[in-house]
């Protein structure tokens, strides 16, 4: 019966999402301010039906669902979208939301694709740790794929400008000193979780298996990942890293934050 | 007498690019390249205009003259080879160099169309051609026909608004820059007009601070004066490159004023924050390679025109209108252009008609003795007999069919009255 909803639910959620989405795409083309505010309604109903989704799967698992692709990939989707949403609450950048709902669905066709086989955690791992480990970590890639679609805005922005013959993003998109502050709020918010995220995560390794760091390929990874949005957070705060630059390495760091979370799952 | 033709030959920003044009600004005023012209054989009256956008040359003609050799040897100079030159030249002759004239002095041709500062700048070559005596009563007319048409189409249409000019198209870029621009300060290198109403605009829009740089110091601080801003010298320019976020560059100098090496290590100390130079000199004041450095951005006139493209939709209703003015000023100079041909045979005729009459009369009246009243009343009874002869013969001569500069019958008019030595003497 549950499992027969939960499916049902991840459907749903691909469905709303999609179609928010588009809303979002007929918005930038049209720029009818209606169709904006409706895309943003649907995309908070994606986000409350995601929330289920995984609240029915943590009933069908047992333990906090992000242990294989289709539900890491997935819980990232459920956090980039409450980043999203919570960032837009605060701030308003033109047409951002275009860009985030286009990379929300992205990642939801991709959990979609992954096998959905429900897989029980190994009992040396559980752990109330999980969740506070999981969640730290996933609200962190949130805002750094909100970073990431910020640099990516920031980019095709900037080759505009750069190359003075100004085309269809000029108008659609915003300035790139929103983008990049954009960038520069959701790099130390997302950076924070990080951090946080590290250190709940040697904790958890602590219990588990005695030692707070092991060295294995997803901590390599992960700190490989923290080097990195270190470096652009101490250029940025002392010299001034910013512009293309920065958006450039935005986008890098993001895509090793995916590479990682694909390949050394767990 | 064989008809006048009046024909425009020139370059502009369509035809020509940037890096051509600056070779060819008759950039040391008009006296000398108009004294030249007025050795070329061939035109009778000259009118030269040349501006960053555009350089173009109005004569008058005899019918069957044709712009030669020397001609485009004047306007390109040595800046492109001959072979070339036709290529980036257009040659106008009678309604069409008309038309392209109110075009031009309208703003219709401009890069930012709608700017007025053309209007400007084709008064002054005027000046400087009349003063020389370059112009005759055709240019003389058809120049101060294209002012009133500017006026009619400035007040007439929306095409001056802001929504057009490259100052409106200057701060939507600095927008997209900035963000918000009331925390960045601009400075002025030069004090041309075209960088003082970039200038004025960016203010309205809220702009922190104004600083102007000028080689001569007292028209910096003139300049300054008026936006409540702060003046310095050229030589303070690198120390003052720290503190600024736009720069609107527009001085004569012909060299460049800003090189890239010198902008690459001021963004270190700038924090990398962002530079936006605007070049509207020609020939230009900036260095191209300013563009290749991270957050810097580089516009000159050319690259604005792209900008105001965009805003082309909001401009086309009002382009239309601005088009049937200068449509319908066009025939009406051309009406008068072709009432010039018949206007001397007309003023012939009603000159001869007057002579016979007061000759007559003189005769008639001294040999009669009439009272004052009755006087009056015999010299309107000739006036009236003149006129009344002459009635058929004008309405013919203003008729389409004479009008149109067919020679041929305005001659057999001439013979029949008699003309011929009155045109003479004229």
């Amino acid at each position: 019966m549950i499992s027969e909803i939960s499916f049902l639910l991840f459907q749903a959620t691909l469905g709303i999402t999609f179609i928010s989405c588009a809303g979002y795409l007929v918005f930038f083309i049209t720029q009818n301010e209606k169709i904006r505010r409706l895309a943003r309604y649907i995309l908070l109903a994606s986000w409350a039906m995601q929330t289920l989704y995984i609240a029915s799967r943590y009933y069908l698992a047992g333990n906090t669902p992000v242990t294989t692709h289709h539900e890491a990939v997935f819980f990232f989707a459920w956090s980039t979208t409450a980043a999203y949403l919570s960032f837009r609450w605060r701030y308003s950048v033109k047409n951002f939301g275009t860009f985030v709902s286009l990379l929300i669905f992205s990642l939801l066709v991709v959990s979609a694709i992954a096998p959905k086989d429900l897989i029980p955690l190994e009992p040396a791992l559980q752990s109330l740790w999980l969740p506070v480990h999981v969640g730290l970590s996933l609200i962190a890639y949130g805002f750094l794929a909100l970073a990431f679609c910020g640099g990516l805005m920031y980019l095709l922005q900037e080759r505009e400008l750069k190359s003075r013959r100004l085309g269809y993003f000029f108008t659609r998109l915003p300035s790139l000193d929103a983008l990049d502050q954009l960038n520069s709020h959701c790099l130390a918010v997302g950076f924070a979780f990080l951090c946080l995220g590290m250190v709940s995560g040697s904790l958890w390794s602590k219990q588990a298996w005695g030692t707070y760091w092991r060295w294995n390929p997803k901590e390599v990874c992960t700190l490989i990942i923290w080097f990195m949005y270190l470096v652009q957070i101490h250029q940025r705060f002392t010299v001034g890293w910013r512009g293309r630059r920065a958006a450039v390495m935005v986008v890098i760091g993001f895509v090793m934050v995916l590479v990682t979370l694909w390949l050394v799952i767990t | 007498m064989t008809a006048k033709r009046i024909s425009l030959l020139g370059v502009n920003h369509k035809t020509t690019p940037l890096a051509v044009r600056e070779k060819m600004a008759f950039a040391e005023g008009y006296e000398e390249p108009l004294n030249a012209l007025q050795k070329i054989p061939g035109c009778s009256e000259y009118f030269l205009l040349s501006t960053c956008n555009r350089v173009e040359l109005l004569f008058v003609s005899e019918s069957g003259f044709e712009p030669d050799d020397a001609m485009l040897q004047f306007l390109f100079g040595d800046s492109v080879k001959p072979e070339q030159r036709s290529h980036y030249s257009y040659l106008y002759h009678d309604t069409e160099a008309v038309n392209h004239l109110f075009q031009v002095s309208a703003s219709l041709d401009s890069m930012v169309v709608g700017e007025t500062q053309i209007l400007g700048q084709i008064k002054e070559a005027y000046r400087s051609a009349s003063r020389l005596g370059c112009t005759g009563p055709l240019l003389n007319k058809l120049m101060h026909k294209s002012f009133t048409v500017a006026k009619r189409v400035r007040s007439e249409t929306g095409i001056g608004s802001s929504a057009v000019s490259i100052s409106y198209a200057a701060v939507q870029l600095a927008k997209k820059i900035f963000g918000h621009l009331d925390d960045k300060k601009v400075m002025l290198i030069g004090a041309g007009e075209m960088a003082e109403l970039a200038a004025e605009h960016l203010v309205g829009q809220g702009v922190g601070g104004v600083v102007v740089a000028n080689r001569t110091l007292s028209r910096a601080v003139d300049l300054a004066k008026r936006f409540n801003g702060s003046s310095c010298m050229l030589d303070e320019l690198p120390s003052q490159l720290e503190q600024v976020d736009i720069i609107i560059s527009s001085t004569g100098a012909t060299g460049l004023i800003i090189k890239g090496d010198d902008v690459k290590p001021l963004m270190r100390t700038r924090r990398n924050r962002p530079l936006f130079f605007i070049d509207i000199a020609v020939p230009r004041d900036l260095d191209p390679a300013l563009n290749d450095i991270d957050n810097v951005f580089l516009y000159d006139i050319d690259d604005l025109s792209q900008v105001v493209e965009m805003n082309r939709a909001e401009r086309e209703k009002e382009a239309v209108k601005a088009q049937r003015i200068v449509e319908e000023e066009t025939l009406k100079f051309g009406r008068w252009q072709q009432n010039m041909t018949v206007t001397p045979t007309i003023t012939a005729m009603r000159r001869k008609a007057d002579d016979i009459c007061q000759q007559e009369l003189s005769k008639t009246l001294s040999k009669l003795e009439l009272d004052d009243n009755d006087r009056k009343k015999v010299e309107k009874l000739a006036l009236a007999i003149s006129a009344k002869l002459l009635h058929d013969p004008l309405i013919y001569l203003k008729s389409e069919s004479c009008r149109g500069g067919d020679d041929a019958k305005v001659d057999i008019i001439r013979t029949i009255f008699g003309l011929e030595d009155d045109t003479q003497q004229r």
